[in-house]
């Protein structure tokens, strides 16, 4: 009989990270990345106290847990994948725990943070 | 005596081989600039969390020019996950069946499309809206 | 100039276990007509050039599904690709990629009818009815739900598309997995939760990594990536489900 794989696990946060990255990560990184520090927003779009004041709220904590979380679950598990599509097989395990490792510090640190706010 | 020795070819530099093969892999790698993309953001949380100086620095930082030009390779990348991701997804997703009719893949894909328009300029006006 | 006279160079794959370390090419000019296939550029080789060539063929009408190789790369049945898409270009002919040559461009294809054998590729009836009980009735949506999985030819060409069989020959395959999936999409059907064990499996579904390469080659439409994909949706749902369900999921 063959042995049933944990993938589902990983599949999943990789699916909702995948779906997180196509529907928002495109305008997210416009608007932080390219639109703020050029000046087409006004700088008080991303103020303090204006992306504090959300994050205080339960939307915006969430908004933010899924936004940061989720495409990092999405990135390690290409990027764990595609070491072996590359024919990377030395310290498979440790490139393994490194992967999702960085996911799940990038899960925990912001939920930590986002409870405090 | 068997004579038979079947040859197994290698599979060096695959990916190279086939432009479908290289489609495939620059999707895969597209992971790589939404990864280092959501580390930036974790850092704007963690300074968000340390207060004000330290948020302030880290939207300093985004007017670096390396930054905007990470910003804009990353953003190409995304549009491409975004493209590849809604062409899949009618694979993936359980067969729609409406009054006994499969709904076609491209009906799934054009639906996604809008739905992200519609959020890409939701998210910008809530950001614009000051 | 006429068809007669035009001629075609075709580039083979020759590989004779008992000489060649390895496989080498040959090239072959032969007569060019327009509505010959590749396959028969082939059997013109064998008869008037070199009788020692071999490939396997049968029907020459796209539904045996045994002449597949690689045509310039990509692969094909060699019966329904034509010289014409080529002329006057060179044509290079490969044995089908990922499988192992047995001698020039016929392959291996044990591991292949193996793994198809360990699906139970047949209808194992959910309820047994007898004569006087008349047929196994389905409704129009029934039939679509496995139908287009239905029409596979057993062809290789989806193997030899896909790179994650090359990478890992454990991976039950595209061709395989459309054909489990036509079997448990089928209201017929009662052996889902035997076959769910190897969808479950990391030989199963989850050695796919979605390249995609394998319903673009299919010549008869079958989408084995929408299959193999379709059932990650439903490993999944099993997996989490067998907590929530006393007694488990449907495969424990």
């Amino acid at each position: 009989m063959m042995k049933r794989s944990n993938e589902p696990v990983f599949w999943s946060l990789f699916g909702a990270g995948g779906v997180v990255a196509a529907f928002l990560l495109p305008m997210l990184i416009f608007i932080t990345g390219i639109a703020l520090p050029l000046g087409i927003l006004p700088p008080e779009a991303l103020a303090y106290d204006r992306i504090h004041s959300f994050a205080s709220g339960w939307p915006g904590k969430l908004f933010l847990l899924a936004v940061i979380s989720l495409p990092l679950w999405q990135s390690a598990h290409r990027i764990f994948l595609s070491l072996h599509d590359l024919g990377i097989h030395r310290g498979r395990e440790f490139c393994r725990w490194l992967c999702y490792g960085t996911a799940l510090l990038g899960t925990l640190i912001p939920l930590i943070l986002l409870i405090r706010i | 005596m068997s004579k038979r020795r079947p040859y197994v070819r290698p599979m060096d530099g695959w990916w190279l081989k086939n432009p479908y093969y290289v489609r495939y892999m620059s999707r895969e790698a597209t992971s790589l600039f939404v990864g280092v993309y959501a580390l930036i953001l974790l850092a704007g949380m963690v300074s968000l969390a340390c207060g004000e100086t330290a948020y302030n620095n880290w939207l300093m930082a985004m007017t670096n020019p390396v930054s905007i030009g990470f910003h804009l390779a990353a953003l190409a990348a995304a549009i491409y996950h975004t493209i590849t991701w809604f062409a899949v997804a009618p694979k993936v997703m359980p067969a729609l069946f409406l009054a006994g009719k499969r709904v076609p893949d491209i009906a799934i894909t054009t639906t996604q499309y809008a739905i992200a328009v519609v959020l890409y300029l939701g998210l910008f006006c809530m950001v614009w809206r000051v | 100039m006429t068809d007669i006279e035009k001629t075609i160079e075709i580039e083979v794959m020759r590989y004779h276990p008992e000489q060649d370390a390895s496989p080498v090419f040959k090239t072959y000019r032969i007569p060019y007509a327009s509505d010959q296939s590749v396959l028969q550029g082939l059997q013109y080789i064998k008869d008037y050039i070199d009788g020692t060539l071999s490939f396997r063929w049968s029907c020459r009408m796209a539904i045996c599904g045994s002449c597949g190789v690689m045509i310039n790369n990509q692969p094909k049945l060699s019966c329904k690709t034509f010289l014409r898409d080529y002329y006057p270009g060179k044509i290079r002919v490969e044995a089908l990629q990922h499988l192992p040559i047995e001698r020039d461009l016929v392959i291996d294809a044990t591991d292949f009818i193996n793994k198809l054998e360990s699906i139970k590729p047949y209808i194992v009836p959910r309820e047994a009815r007898s004569l006087e009980q008349g047929e196994y009735l389905q409704t129009p949506e029934q039939l679509a739900r496995y139908e287009q999985f239905s029409s596979c030819i057993n062809c290789m060409l989806c193997y030899a598309a896909c790179p994650q069989y090359g990478l890992k020959p454990e991976f039950t395959g595209p061709g395989v997995l459309a054909l489990l999936h036509r079997y448990n999409a089928d209201s017929r059907d009662g052996a889902r939760a035997d076959r769910m064990q190897i969808v479950n499996a990391e030989e199963g579904v989850w050695g796919c990594t979605l390249v995609g390469y394998c319903s673009e080659v299919c010549p008869k439409q079958v989408d084995p990536a929408a299959a193999v994909n379709r059932n990650k949706v439903n490993s999944t749902l099993d997996y989490f489900l067998r907590f929530l369900m006393p007694g488990g999921g449907e495969s424990g």
